[in-house]
């Protein structure tokens, strides 16, 4: 392999990353369902009403 | 008096966990079922945690975990093949000759779990191989040669034969970009 398959290569797995980085963000950006927030309420609701029955 | 409770940190890794579970499933309704198993798990099993331990690879293993036991109950369902990439997040392509973000995700979308899982949390979440390879139940070897397999289609799904091939313009490309719906194959 020549050297600038090298480089090539070295700037396309690097261009990958930056790709996978940016898709990931946009992901973890995205406003939470309420859902979520629903849900741990009433975990904790239920863990409450759980201790107090003890 | 008593130590922090770590289910109060719960709910800072949610974005992130919804992220892993969206790259894993290409589905948002599965996605955010499997959030919402893995929450549950996480919360009645908190005493599994352990302290001081790195609890967002903790949460991911679990619902790794739970991801694939319902795949393999599911016996290979047949994934979105629009793929929730394509759907939300259709961005502008930008002409610097970058690779295109929806034609990144098209092909992303395309490869097998296991690559897509290795790319996601060593290339995008920022664990490291050792880390991975924990999460995964694999060596470390394993999580290097998915990743880089993963690199490696990606490229030929790319078809990155030289540098101008890499400036992805063409007319599916950009139907892609401008229709924010699931595009029809």
């Amino acid at each position: 392999m020549s050297h600038s398959d090298d480089d090539n290569r070295q700037r396309f797995e690097a261009m990958i990353d930056d790709n996978l980085k940016r898709l990931y963000s946009d992901l973890v950006q995205e406003e939470l369902p309420d859902r979520f927030k629903d849900l741990l309420s009433q975990l904790k609701d239920q863990d409450t009403s759980a201790s107090s029955k003890k | 008096m008593s130590a922090p409770d770590p289910r109060d940190e719960l709910v800072t890794h949610l974005p992130a966990m919804r992220a892993f579970a969206l790259s894993l499933t290409r589905n948002g309704a599965t996605a955010d079922d499997m959030v919402q198993d893995t929450v549950v798990k996480a919360w009645t099993n908190i005493d599994k945690f352990q302290a001081g331990t790195n609890m967002r690879a903790w949460l991911f293993t679990i619902l790794r975990n739970t991801y694939y036991s319902s795949r393999r109950k599911a016996k290979r369902e047949v994934a979105d093949i629009d793929g929730i990439f394509t759907e939300r997040l259709s961005v502008k392509p930008e002409h610097d000759g970058k690779l295109q973000m929806s034609d990144f995700k098209v092909a992303f979308e395309q490869l097998p779990d296991e690559q897509r899982e290795a790319l996601v949390l060593v290339g995008a979440s920022g664990f490291s191989y050792e880390e991975a390879a924990e999460m995964c139940g694999v060596a470390i070897g394993t999580i290097k040669s998915r990743a880089n397999r993963g690199r490696a289609r990606l490229a030929e799904l790319l078809d990155n034969n030289d540098d101008t091939a890499m400036e992805l313009t063409d007319a599916a490309t950009m139907a892609v970009v401008t229709d924010s719906g699931p595009v029809a194959r």
